[in-house]
């Protein structure tokens, strides 16, 4: 059995006292949303926080507001705070209508209970993972430590000096692929920034919060003509972890594709969007040589480490199958191509 | 009165029905006691310190530290164990606790006892062991070539263990004559059982001397000899008690470390102590299946008749002997009792690895050879333009014949096993001509019904039931035997309940404990329902015997005349009542006897005249077919089994429900080594010994099971049962194999058939290349000279 370590629960009442206590604790102090990720971190004693923050007695974290309410760019929008459970996501009628893959992405987060428990926020912030250091003491020890707990080499990459350890959040390429917004509260006041602005490519602080910060909500909006769709490969039907995810959104008009965002997830320390991909799409119409050749630029920008379940070679491969795949599945949804009314069917394999 | 085999009884009441099983209330309602929950006052907590190094000589041991923390009670190290345990008398090398060397990443090198196990686990972080590193061999390539220390000091060359050739009937003239020979190599990767419930262990000493362990054990007698072995203790002092078990597999099917650190703690401290393994600790404590190579070379006809086989294998051991050395026998054995072969060779190894020792998963040995013989055989089918049915029926093994290498075989319902699949499964109409990507295939498989030999030497019935009844109508049973999920409480309770005319409720066990019941070696090798369950009918028929004499010398009525149905003594013919159990029981004792009766078994003399002969007979088998359809996708080599069909020949079905029970378990168990599971290694680690790594499939995962239920009426087993408990998981991974190779033209020789090895041979397929992904060459082992055995009269011939 392993044992929680032991610390202090503090549970704010307001964003405000949250935010004040995170100020005053600093790094000695970590944020407790839903707790999936983070407790069995504790577990393994890969963290070993004095106090933990509890988030959910914070109201302004919770909820789904609708435009109305919601401070979005144009009429169409939603918010989700960050207490939303992934569970919620896979239910909320609003968002299975106007942006049906997010609640296809949040579908294929683990279990049913880890999704009744797990959060937006919480999966938006989760650690980055690798199969080094995602381990109990005794199987680090034997291993050796490496640079994300207390080593000084990376055993994945040993001869670089950094950690590539895998942004593992299913949900992260999808807004990022649907351009959301972030609304991060802090001790210098609220910001808003675009989902992708949240990461940054190093597995030992991927995220580009300050201290202090926290995650408030996720603003979608959903300019017209948008269609998308969300790819995730793992061993198994339920339960694993992204061994790679591909996110697709494409903006049309007419017969062609005004925007593009082709976004890769599990296959470096953040979600990449790949730039290649989305020039070879953009202002063109999606003919099939374009879908193949845009995969191919996928499958040539990504480096898989060794470090998320299935060889990285494999996973590169079928980075190109699931993009094209997802690119296809997205122009399916386009009302004047395909008529269809946007639904995903969950595939056993997506 | 003979009560061996099927007492062919008209109409059962109990037997053959659809029934619940005795344990589903306390199971259903989270009321049965688990070793983990079992409430103990002034109990103390066990954690084991584990070895960080693969393989390491210990130079010294200090504890001070840890001793010193408040709370912390003992800390003992293999110096406190000193006598060397095994399950066979030929591999006596475990102890508890490392002595002197310690041999995988995992092996328990101390034990600690503590108030709680949170300053256990703590204070174990303070003991400091100084370790001596040594080149660790984590493949069965690197320890045969290894030239540093050898695993085991006493080991043969190159980390040899165990090694055996055997040749029955004319091998080189088969193959000599034969018009079509096939040769292919396979690679069966190892897995963990990964029973839901992690081995747990309170043990408990008492002033006067007496140990007693609770344990989720599948063997408590074995649990009990090696106790009194290692802690040099006599028997009849030591009690184990199995508690309910959330699943064995074989994973429980021998004292393991912490039973026994768990015991020698409890001696020392004088209290009660548990130690539970986390899910990392039950993947190093493994004993799970072999890693295995396997060589296959098959001599036939052009017609697909089957003159001669090859078998060679070599078992990947990890560091301790375990089962491995019957293991060893295993994969060579059951290859004749499946087909009809005139000439056999075997060749098997095992090698000692410093990983978690492998040891008898579900099937014991021979999932890893059935597999390629199922695929060769599809390969030889392809080869000689026959179909994958028609190879197999036109070499079924004979009911009631003799295998050329001295396995008896009585009932078989192979045929009927591989046609109902067959039909039910519309296999030929699909066979070869479904669209690209989807595709089915076929195996087969036999098993045994038990060993018909016992893990040590001795003349002894394997198993032993004791019925006592009493006035007030209560009949209590005591056996041995251990249920550990697969249902032998209620098999025990129905062969009584039937045999008595009562109902299952009516029927007390006390099973599983040492001290209640005589000795039933164990939950393994399948024995359990036919060997207890000979027992049970002997007691129960023995005790009716008694009871229908008194009452027919009362009422002047002959025995003949006389049954025992719904809680009555009736009349034969007209079925009517005419005195109720109680009452026949007071009748009964009143005429002086003692209301009680036993039964015994030990299965006929089975083995042959040679070394080795010892494995692989049973005193009946059980045969299995299946097919199964799967959907390829050729673009990400991801397999999706969509359907499977298994038929079982278990003899009669006792309780239809349980017998679909075990083979849905066993088909799942299946699909998970053909398609995600390995116990598999990163250097000298275990890959992930975490629940979310070890890719065992998921209720997604699992397709519609289909289960046809072949019943044939064995003459030996009771009511002519047989097993069902391994055989159904064994056709499962080659039919999986022979299905993508249906689907998509690739053959992966090898498995978990994960997706990245089927898109490597469909990209070898796209270039023009054998569509192949698989084992290149076989290890460089040297085997002993074949012994030659004369095969029995009978045999089959060329
Ligand atoms: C077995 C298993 C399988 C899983 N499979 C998947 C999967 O397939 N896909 C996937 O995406 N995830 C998976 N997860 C991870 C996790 O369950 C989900 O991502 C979940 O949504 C995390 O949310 P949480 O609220 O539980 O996070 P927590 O554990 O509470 O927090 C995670 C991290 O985010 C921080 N955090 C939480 N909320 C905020 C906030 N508002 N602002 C700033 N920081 C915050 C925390 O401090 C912590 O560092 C899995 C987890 C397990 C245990
Ligand atoms: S990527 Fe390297 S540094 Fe990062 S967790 Fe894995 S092994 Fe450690």
């Amino acid at each position: 059995m392993l044992h929680l370590p032991s610390f202090r629960y503090l549970a704010p009442r307001s964003l405000s006292e949250a935010v004040g206590l995170l100020a005053e604790l600093g790094a000695e102090a970590q944020l407790l949303a839903g707790g999936t990720d983070l407790l069995p971190l504790l577990k393994r004693g890969q963290l070993s926080p004095r106090y933990l923050v509890a988030l959910a007695g914070v109201p302004e974290l919770s909820g789904i507001r609708t435009a109305a309410e919601a401070t979005v760019r144009d009429g169409s929008g939603l918010t989700l705070g960050a207490l939303t459970s992934i569970a919620e996501l896979t239910r909320q009628p609003v968002l299975r209508r106007h942006f049906p893959v997010i609640g296809h992405a949040a579908s294929l987060i683990a279990t049913p209970t880890l999704r009744s428990m797990g959060t937006l926020g919480g999966n938006l912030c989760l650690d980055t993972r690798c199969t080094y250091v995602n381990r109990s003491p005794l199987w680090r020890e034997a291993a050796g430590d490496c640079l994300k707990c207390t080593g000084d080499v990376c055993r994945v990459a040993p001869g670089d000096d950094r950690c590539w350890a895998a942004v593992s959040s299913d949900l992260a390429p999808a807004m990022i692929a649907l351009d959301a917004q972030i609304r991060i509260a802090g001790p210098r006041g609220e910001r808003v920034i675009p989902a992708e602005a949240l990461y940054r490519d190093d597995g030992l602080s991927h995220l580009t919060l300050s201290a202090g910060e926290i995650v408030v909500d996720v603003q979608l909006l959903r300019p017209t003509g948008v269609c998308a769709s969300y790819m995730k490969l793992r061993p198994r039907a339920s339960f694993d972890f992204p061994s790679l995810g591909v996110a697709v959104a494409l903006r049309m008009a007419k017969d062609e594709c005004e925007n593009a965002r082709v976004v890769v997830g599990a296959v470096a320390s953040r979600p990449l969007r790949i730039a290649e991909a989305e020039v070879i799409l953009t202002g063109h119409v999606p003919t099939a040589e374009r879908l193949s050749a845009a995969a191919d630029a996928v499958h040539r920008a990504i480096r898989p480490m060794d470090n998320v379940d299935l060889p990285p070679g494999y996973r590169r491969q079928v980075a190109r199958v699931f993009t094209e795949r997802a690119l296809q599945h997205a122009l399916r949804q386009v009302p004047a191509r395909a008529g269809a009314n946007g639904a995903l069917t969950p595939g056993r394999q997506n | 009165m003979s009560s061996t085999g099927s007492t062919r009884t008209p109409d059962f009441t109990i037997i053959g029905h659809r029934r619940s099983k005795v344990d589903a209330w306390p199971k259903v309602t989270g009321r049965a006691n688990y070793a983990d929950d079992l409430p103990f006052a002034h109990l103390l907590y066990a954690r084991l310190l584990r070895s960080p190094h693969a393989h390491a000589r210990i130079r010294a041991i200090d504890a001070t530290r840890a001793l010193a923390v408040p709370g912390v009670t003992a800390v003992i190290s293999g110096a406190d164990l000193p006598v060397p345990y095994g399950i066979l008398p030929v591999s006596q090398d475990e102890h508890g606790l490392a002595v002197d060397k310690v041999r995988f990443v995992g092996d328990p090198v101390a034990a600690i006892a503590a108030e709680d196990e949170e300053t256990a686990d703590h204070a174990m972080g303070l003991i400091v062991v100084d370790y001596d590193v040594l080149t660790a061999c984590m493949t069965v390539d690197e320890a045969l070539s290894a030239t540093g220390d050898p695993i085991h000091a006493n080991g043969k060359a190159n980390n040899v263990h165990k090694r055996v050739a055997l040749e029955f009937g004319a091998v080189e003239a088969a193959f000599e004559a034969a018009a079509h020979v096939r040769e292919d190599l396979f690679f069966y990767g190892g897995s963990n059982h990964l029973a839901l419930e992690e081995h747990a262990a309170v043990a408990e000493y008492s002033p006067d001397g007496r140990l007693t362990l609770w344990s989720s054990t599948q063997t408590p007698h074995y649990v009990q000899r090696a106790l009194a072995k290692a802690l040099q203790l006599p028997e009849r002092r030591v009690r184990v008690v199995a508690s309910v078990i959330g699943g064995g597999f074989g994973g429980k099917t021998e004292a393991l470390p912490h039973e026994v650190a768990a015991a020698r703690l409890a001696m020392i401290t004088g209290r009660p102590v548990k130690c539970r393994l986390s899910r990392e600790e039950v993947f190093y404590s493994h004993r799970g299946r072999h890693p295995m190579h396997v060589q296959l070379r098959a001599a036939a006809r052009v017609d697909g008749t089957l003159t001669g086989l090859h078998v060679r294998t070599v078992l990947d051991g990890g560091a301790y002997g375990s089962y491995g050395v019957a293991s060893t026998y295993y994969s060579g054995a059951l290859p004749p009792a499946t087909y009809r072969l005139p000439a056999y060779r075997f060749e098997g190894a095992r090698v000692f690895t410093n990983k978690p020792p492998c040891g008898p998963k579900r099937g014991h040995g021979t999932p890893q050879p059935r597999f390629g013989l199922e695929v060769l055989l599809d390969k030889l089918a392809e080869d000689l333009g026959l179909d994958p049915l028609a190879i197999r029926l036109k070499n079924l093994v004979a009911e009631d014949s003799v295998t050329v290498n001295h396995l008896r075989v009585t009932s078989c319902g192979l045929r009927a096993c591989l046609e109902r699949v067959a039909d039910a499964s519309g296999f030929l109409d699909k066979h070869r001509r479904l669209p690209r990507g989807e595709g089915v295939g076929l195996a087969a498989s036999c098993y045994l019904s038990g060993a018909a030999l016992p893990i040590y030497w001795n003349g002894l019935p394997h198993t032993t039931v004791h019925i006592q009844a009493d006035r007030t109508g209560t009949v209590h049973v005591a056996c041995g035997a251990t249920d550990i999920g697969q249902g032998s409480d209620s098999v025990l309770a129905s062969l009584v309940a039937e045999v008595l005319g009562l109902d299952l409720v009516d029927i007390q066990l006390d099973t599983a404990d040492t001290a209640l019941a005589a000795v039933d070696l164990g939950s393994y090798s399948s024995r359990v329902t036919f060997m207890m369950g000979n027992a049970a009918l002997r007691a129960a028929e023995n005790l009716r015997e008694q009871v229908l004499c008194a009452v027919g010398r009362e009422l002047h009525l002959p025995t003949h005349r006389l049954i025992l149905h719904s809680g009555q003594v009736a009349l034969r013919d007209e079925r009517s009542p005419i005195m109720s159990w109680p009452d026949a029981l007071q009748l009964t004792q009143a005429s002086g006897a003692v209301l009680a009766a036993s039964g015994t078994y030990a299965p006929p003399p089975l083995a042959g005249p040679y070394k080795g002969a010892g494995v692989g007979p049973s005193p009946a088998y059980s045969y299995s077919a299946c097919v199964v359809h799967v959907n390829v996708d050729a673009e990400t080599g991801q397999v999706v089994p969509s359907e499977v069909w298994l038929a079982h020949d278990g003899g009669r079905a006792l309780n239809p429900t349980q017998v679909e029970g075990q083979i849905e378990g066993g088909v799942y168990m299946g699909l998970g080594e053909a398609l995600w599971e390995e116990q598999s290694f990163r250097g000298p680690l275990h890959a992930g010994p975490t629940a979310l790594d070890y890719k065992t499939p998921t209720a997604l995962d699992m397709p519609i099971v289909h289960c046809l239920l072949v019943e044939t009426d064995d003459r030996e087993g009771p009511f002519g049962a047989k097993e069902v408990g391994q055989g159904p998981l064994l056709p499962v991974p080659p039919a999986v194999a022979n299905a993508v190779y249906d689907a998509v033209g690739v053959r992966v020789d090898e498995v978990p058939i994960t997706p990245d090895k089927v898109l490597r041979a469909l990209d070898r397929q796209a270039r023009g290349q054998p569509a192949r992904h698989g084992p290149r060459r076989f290890p460089d082992i040297a085997y002993p000279p074949l012994t030659v055995v004369e095969p029995p009269a009978g045999a089959p011939q060329l």
